[in-house]
């Protein structure tokens, strides 16, 4: 076993800015896509609530590597040429909006009704409720179980390695063959997930305190 | 689609049992191990709680797919070599025994301190109060959250494709690359996935319903 050369060590700063950009891409088309699903779930119109929900079992059942291959290697069959990043940012996105459409869900069923039935009557039209008054509310209810996901979605980046995504794990079987030697670069690579998870970790915790220490309005 | 399953359906069986060999031996062997987690990290113990920590810290803070590619690749440093589902089957046991843990813990804190005391003043000793009370008790609680983890570890299963498992993934890239029909293969290997979900969740909610029809024993 050697320690990491520098010319390595270039390498893993890379591809951790990869992991970093598609994670976020990932997590800012599962949030927004999410948002949609979790009307649709709670309209009650059946003709909304199926396919909803119909997504989100999809998505909540099936292993994010076979919605990588569908997209990347199944997409041609159909006239979709995706390249592997792209491939694998629209897979995370899917795949962790039906975990953010449940999310989504429960918080905007945590709202008390009081509050929207005060916003129609102080002539908030429904749109305006739902963009003013329940969603900034749906949002600070969901930052803990939102902020579990993202670090799920975050790990769960490291399987785009098998669509030749040249993010961390991928780049440490690159340099694990230039070094014939896997344990350190997959313990780096480990060691820098590990930082990430425990990044988002802490700043969902501030964000909580600080949304918790402003005064509710 | 319906040929494509018709003429492979075998491969595409072999695979669903070896994904359900693999996961299940995982969970099987990650109980144990989360149960003993589990306790350590309630024990106030200083070595014992800060060990259950840092386990948890890394099998819940890194991608199971990096944690899958050392536990397959560390051994060959020391000149040894595990067969890939001995590894695949490791690696999934130690990832679902730290997330097994964390629903133990919830579990064994809901159990009432009286009956421990209770069962202390009979005679037991720790590991008969483990094993024969609080463990029954707590596995009642946990069922829903179990069966949630045991869905995550088929998922998961998926990955053990990288190091030539031939388990669902595995099989449809098989089929994939021998029929130059990538769309209808993966389509088929996640409908698999999808029914193992589906019988999970309803041996769950079947389960659930067994037990608390027997009340608390």
């Amino acid at each position: 076993m050697t320690l990491l050369a520098p010319e390595h060590a270039v390498l893993f700063a890379k591809a951790f800015a990869v992991t970093v950009s598609v994670t976020a891409a990932g997590l800012v088309l599962a949030v927004t896509l999410a948002l949609p699903v979790a009307l649709a779930l709670r309209s009650g119109r059946m003709a909304l609530v199926l396919p909803a929900r119909l997504w989100v079992e999809l998505m909540r059942g099936a292993p994010l590597v076979m919605l990588l291959f569908l997209a990347y290697y199944g997409g041609p069959s159909v006239g979709i040429v995706l390249s592997a990043p792209a491939a694998g940012v629209l897979g995370l996105g899917l795949y962790g909006a039906g975990y953010f459409a449940e999310i989504w869900r429960l918080g905007l069923d945590a709202v008390p009704k009081g509050e929207i039935e005060a916003a129609r009557i102080l002539g908030l039209t429904r749109d305006q409720t739902l963009f003013h008054v329940q969603i900034p509310r749906a949002l600070r209810l969901v930052l803990p179980p939102a902020t579990g996901q993202a670090i799920n979605l975050l790990k769960e980046s490291a399987v785009l390695s098998v669509i030749t995504v040249p993010e961390l794990t991928k780049t440490a079987g690159e340099v694990s063959n230039l070094t014939f030697s896997a344990v350190v670069p997959y313990l780096t690579a480990a060691f820098l997930y590990w930082v990430a998870v425990e990044a988002l970790a802490r700043s969902g915790r501030a964000a909580e305190r600080r949304m918790a220490s402003v005064a509710r309005d | 689609m319906f040929t494509l399953i018709a003429q492979n359906w075998t491969v595409l069986l072999d695979g669903l049992v070896m994904t359900l060999i693999v996961s299940g031996a995982a969970l099987l062997t990650g109980c144990p191990l989360g149960l003993l987690l589990a306790e350590a990290g309630l024990s106030g113990q200083r070595f014992a709680g800060g060990f259950a920590r840092a386990y948890g810290s890394f099998w819940r803070g890194t991608p199971i797919l990096v944690q899958l590619l050392i536990v397959f690749y560390l051994p060959s440093s020391f000149g040894l070599a595990f067969a890939p589902i001995v590894a695949a089957i490791l690696a999934l046991s130690l990832n679902t025994a730290a997330f097994q843990a964390e629903i133990y813990r919830a579990g064994l804190q809901a159990i009432p301190k009286g009956e421990i005391e209770a069962a202390r003043l009979l005679g037991l000793t720790r590991w008969q109060i483990l094993f024969r009370i609080e463990a029954p008790q707590a596995f009642r609680m946990v069922l829903p959250a179990l069966v949630g983890e045991a869905l995550a570890l088929v998922k998961n299963s998926s990955l053990v494709s990288v190091i030539a498992v031939t388990e669902i993934t595995r099989r449809a890239q098989q089929i994939a690359s021998a029929t130059f029909r990538p769309l209808e293969a993966y389509s088929a290997a996640l409908l698999a996935y999808l029914a193992i979900a589906a019988v999970l969740a309803g041996a769950g909610l079947l389960l659930e319903r067994r037990l608390s029809r027997g009340g608390r024993s």
